[in-house]
């Protein structure tokens, strides 16, 4: 069976601002096991990046983890000492961030920074990690990689500084590594080489990755299970094949409703959500995502989202509501209107005559 | 740039070709300086001659003139200087007679020259460390005393300090130990000691501005490249934190603090003027300060030139040492 | 109407309330205070000054209101009088009552100070403007000239400049002027660039509207910020030149009591009486902080991009 590599359990990280306190990450409990590729997903600000962060423990100032646990094969990551941190680091757990060209030191040569990630470990010395660098420039598809060694970050390409840094990570031949939105800052093309690129490693290596994305395809095409969050909370979780055919909040299902097809990949951004991202200082009563659900009901909006509960084999959702009971005209509806269901049938009662759910974006 | 079709591969030789017209451009720069000078001196009022109280008669003016050849034309007087200039004769010193201009300078200059250097060797590091630790303690107490003193050192001009540790150091501490500890506060014995007792007081005047001017850079400079992400990156590989600081954070924040040791060294030559006045110290900025005062044309010119080489070559040097450690910096056009 | 709440519901923009762009920056800079006291200090100074030459008998207003006496009446008999009621400060070496000069002094220091900065913003705004929106061989040549300035120290020009003319109220403020626009023509300069790269500059241009306009309608709105804050900045540095050319005996000579003479003089006579060259030394070191900090002030909170 597969061994569980990292275990998250109800995780609270807050950002002590001068505006209030910011609920990050708010009671998230998740798990990867030894090679398999898990998608996190959700839309910026959902806290999605400060978890990563914090299995790390980088969350920036002023935030804090404030409780839970982060167990990484069995040990507690938030109570290791300064030097275990460091040694758990790029090591066991290895992250790649959203954009290369400010992730790399600019006036230190891309070789010597894959080098020193390897030194700080003492577990190459130098002139083993010298040649393992070129190795690792060449796995990764790094051409001419030899002379690309002594290089800086600004005369590399994107993507293959974004290669550099997937090289980088993998240095150290970490358990689980973390890519924070690898190929967003990408062009089109060059994401596409990436995303083979991961998909490859993947298979070679057995590394477990942690994929952080808003992107469906991307999930789609490298993920066995997909994690759904939104406001610092995991809304839906399960098997990526499950989700994508069966999302039951209705989060997911509006967050897929831009993929038609699952094995497609296609540059998309999201189809836009109506509303805007809670302000976590002041998140609304009730479930937070009730103000721009489209199959919201009135307990919504007045009692707190339940526990995640089981929906299907492996699935698991936090709705009150969950797609399942939701009938399939209402569906439709959804579908073309920008209020929700509730609100689109009260104007339709009311005004008959006017088309239905035409909604403020109608007029 | 004409010359961008013949510059070849490699840096070391672009290097080589910018060095070459950085210092072709100086050429134009002094020549500039030393005509406005040269020409203000000329065709201002007043002459070398005034005296305050009583007057030289006409004919000694006149033959004075005759002597130092002002009575030709200005156009001739210029070339004629020039000329010397090409030869390193910058003339007579108008108000000392006998004296040349370049030997009155080299007898000035390695007092000024020890001030300076002790002066910067002290600041960098001063400055550059106090901006660091300000940084990577923002916020906190540290932070604000040295933020504090860096904006009040800045703020008082550099006489003033200077006077006033005079009156502290020098008259305080000797009515406080009654007379047996005495500050020297008089010109400096020798010219060439860097450890002389009397550069205590004028180092910190001269160098009080400028260091809290280094330091506020530096922090501000630190912040800036610890808020970046490849800071983060290093954090992320297990880097220790030493190696963090030193190689990821300082390589770069200090590039800005190298671009402004260029004007911190011209700084220091114009601090000079006020402080060797306060503290009687016979070096250069003190003498072009009596010049001044005393309308000696051809001094004024000579210690002008002088420093305008002085800063020339300190410039060229700054921006040659930016390319070093700036790999992104373009050396063509 | 169950319907219209319904729907608000729904759609929940947060849209943040605009204030005007001063109002806000006013909000702002009340809360630094640091500014705040230097701004305090600043007025004050300027109502001395002030007071202190209007009327135009010596000593001015204070004198006529019995606060001070004259700055020029000498007395020798009272030098280096110790403070009093008659002579707050105590007197200097010729009596002269010291409080009257200082008040004096300040009228010199600010009246540089302050508008000399004029004369830049003239010189310096005229050159960037046209440098800038001109381009070519005109920007070039200008750019030139700031290098060439910028090469030399500003000091030393300065002191070139008053060695020509001979120390004087005036020649120091020409001076001062001829040597620190490089700083604000720089500034203005990329400001119009900035400003030309914009298309509505072009499509303006297409219906007709008259370049200056242009400049001064859409330039000024957003440079007006940096502008200030460079000159705010620029006094307390001319303060300082002033008062250091005045104490290297080639600036403004006595009896003129700008506070850098005061210096001069009271550092003469250091051993006889140190409070002589405290006075001037604190007003001119106070009066450049607090501008100082008036200019951070200003900086930050004209700063559209400054988040607490």
């Amino acid at each position: 069976m597969a061994q569980t590599l990292l275990q998250i359990e109800d995780l609270y990280t807050q950002f002590f601002t001068s505006r209030g306190v910011v609920q990050a990450v708010n009671g998230v409990s998740l798990h990867i096991d030894a090679g398999e590729t898990l998608g996190v997903v959700g839309e910026s600000g959902c806290g999605k990046t400060i978890t990563a962060l914090s299995i790390l423990r980088l969350v920036p100032e002023p935030g804090r983890i404030t409780g839970g646990r982060i167990l990484f094969r069995g040990e507690d990551v938030t109570k290791m000492d300064d030097e275990e941190i460091r040694d758990f680091r790029g090591n066991d757990v290895a992250m790649i961030f959203q954009d290369p060209m400010t992730s790399l030191n600019p006036v230190t040569k891309v070789g010597f920074q894959i080098e020193e990630a390897m030194t700080a470990h003492s577990r190459f010395s130098l002139s083993l990690a010298r040649t393992r660098v070129v190795e690792l420039l060449k796995r990764v598809r790094v051409p001419a990689a030899e002379s690309r060694v002594r290089d800086y970050p600004h005369q590399f390409s994107g993507g293959m500084r974004q290669r550099a840094m997937i090289a980088m990570g993998l240095s150290n031949e970490p358990a689980l590594l973390i890519a924070d939105e690898p190929t967003t800052a990408l062009d089109v093309t060059v994401q596409a080489q990436i995303i083979q690129l991961m998909k490859q490693l993947n298979r070679e290596l057995g590394t477990a990755m942690m994929l952080i994305t808003h992107n469906m395809a991307l999930v789609a095409s490298l993920c066995q299970r997909i994690v759904v969050m939104y406001a610092g909370r995991i809304v839906e979780e399960g098997p990526v094949e499950q989700i994508f055919k069966n999302p039951q909040h209705p989060y997911t299902w509006s967050l897929l409703r831009s993929v038609p097809r699952v094995d497609e990949a296609r540059k998309d951004r999201l189809v836009s959500i109506r509303g805007l991202p809670p302000d976590l200082t002041n998140p609304p009563p009730g479930c937070k995502f009730h103000p721009r659900c489209p199959f919201v009901i009135d307990k919504c909006k007045v009692d707190p989202e339940p526990q995640l509960g089981e929906v299907a084999p492996n699935q698991v959702a936090r709705c009150w509501v969950l797609m399942s009971n939701v009938k399939p005209e209402d569906v439709e509806l959804a579908k073309t209107s920008v209020v929700s269901v509730e609100a689109a049938q009260k104007l339709k009662a009311e005004a008959p005559e006017e088309t239905e759910a035409s909604g403020i974006a109608g007029r | 740039m004409p010359f961008a079709r013949w510059i070849p591969q490699g840096r070391a030789t672009n290097l080589t070709f910018f060095i070459i017209r950085r210092i072709l451009w100086m050429i134009p720069v002094l020549f500039f300086v030393i005509v406005i000078t040269f020409f203000l001196m000329h065709l201002a009022p007043g002459s070398p001659w005034d005296r305050e109280g009583k007057q030289l008669s006409p004919e000694v003016i006149k033959n004075l003139n005759i002597k130092y050849g002002l009575n030709k034309p200005l156009w001739e007087q210029f070339y004629l200087y020039i000329w010397g200039i090409i030869h390193f004769d910058f003339g007579d010193s108008l108000r000392s007679p006998g004296q040349h201009v370049s030997d009155r300078i080299l007898v000035s200059w390695p007092y000024t020259f020890t001030l300076g250097a002790v002066t910067f060797v002290l600041l960098v590091p001063i400055g550059i460390g106090l901006g660091v630790i300000a940084a990577l303690r923002q916020n906190t107490l540290v932070d604000y005393i040295a933020l504090g003193v860096a904006t009040f050192s800045a703020s008082t001009p550099n006489f003033v300090l200077g006077i006033f540790l005079i009156i502290v150091l020098a008259l305080g501490l000797n009515s406080l130990t009654g007379g047996t500890f005495y500050l020297n506060t008089g010109g400096m014995s020798s010219p060439w000691n860097p450890f002389q007792p009397e550069l205590i007081m004028p180092v910190i005047t001269l160098g009080a501005l400028p260091t809290a001017y280094i330091a506020r850079l530096t922090r501000t400079s630190t912040l800036d490249t610890l808020r970046q992400d490849f800071v983060r990156t290093a954090w992320a590989k297990g880097l220790k934190a030493r190696l963090v600081v030193l190689r990821h954070v300082l390589k770069n924040s200090l590039i800005p603090v190298v671009t402004a040791l260029g004007p911190t060294f011209a700084f220091l030559v114009t601090g000079s003027f006020v402080v060797e006045t306060v503290f009687s110290i016979p070096g250069i900025g003190r003498t072009f300060v009596t010049s001044i005062a005393a309308r000696d044309y051809t001094m004024i010119l000579g210690t002008t030139i002088l420093f305008a080489v002085m800063i020339a070559i300190v410039n060229l040097i700054v921006d040659v040492l930016y390319v070093f450690i700036d790999p992104r910096v373009r050396l063509t056009g | 109407m169950a319907t219209a709440i319904g729907v608000a519901q729904q759609v929940d923009w947060d849209v943040p309330e605009q204030t005007g762009l001063w109002k806000d920056a006013w909000v702002r800079f009340r809360r630094n205070r640091l500014a705040v006291a230097g701004l305090v200090f600043v007025t004050v100074m300027i109502v001395v000054a002030i007071g202190a030459r209007l009327p135009t008998t010596p000593g001015g207003l204070w004198h006529i209101l019995h606060l001070t006496a004259s700055p020029f009446e000498q007395d020798v008999t009272n030098s280096y009088a110790l403070p009093s009621l008659q002579h707050p400060l105590g007197t200097d070496i010729l009596g002269r009552d010291q409080l009257a000069r200082i008040f004096y002094g300040a009228s010199i220091s600010l009246t540089i100070g302050i508008v000399v900065q004029f004369l830049i913003l003239f010189i310096g705004g005229a050159i960037g403007m046209a440098a800038g929106y001109f381009g070519g061989w005109v920007d070039n040549l200008l750019m030139r000239f700031t290098d060439i300035m910028y090469a030399f120290p500003d000091l030393l020009l300065v002191l070139v400049f008053v060695a020509a003319f001979g120390p004087s109220f005036w020649s120091i403020f020409i001076a001062l002027g001829l040597v620190y626009w490089v700083g604000l023509a720089r500034l203005v300069r990329g400001q119009v660039l900035s400003i030309k790269e914009k298309e509505f500059v072009e499509a303006a241009i297409m219906t007709g509207t008259a370049p200056m306009k242009l400049i001064l309608k859409h330039l000024l709105p957003n440079s007006l910020g940096p502008i200030i804050v460079t000159l705010t900045f620029g006094i307390p540095a001319a303060i300082f030149t002033e008062a250091a050319l005045s104490f290297l005996g080639i600036g403004i000579r006595p009896p003129e009591p700008s506070w850098g003479v005061m210096i001069e003089d009271g550092y003469a006579g250091i051993f006889a009486d140190p409070r002589q060259v405290i006075f001037p030394g604190i007003a001119v070191a106070l009066t450049m902080l607090s501008f100082t900090f008036v200019g951070d002030g200003l900086r930050d909170a004209l700063d559209p991009r400054m988040k607490r």
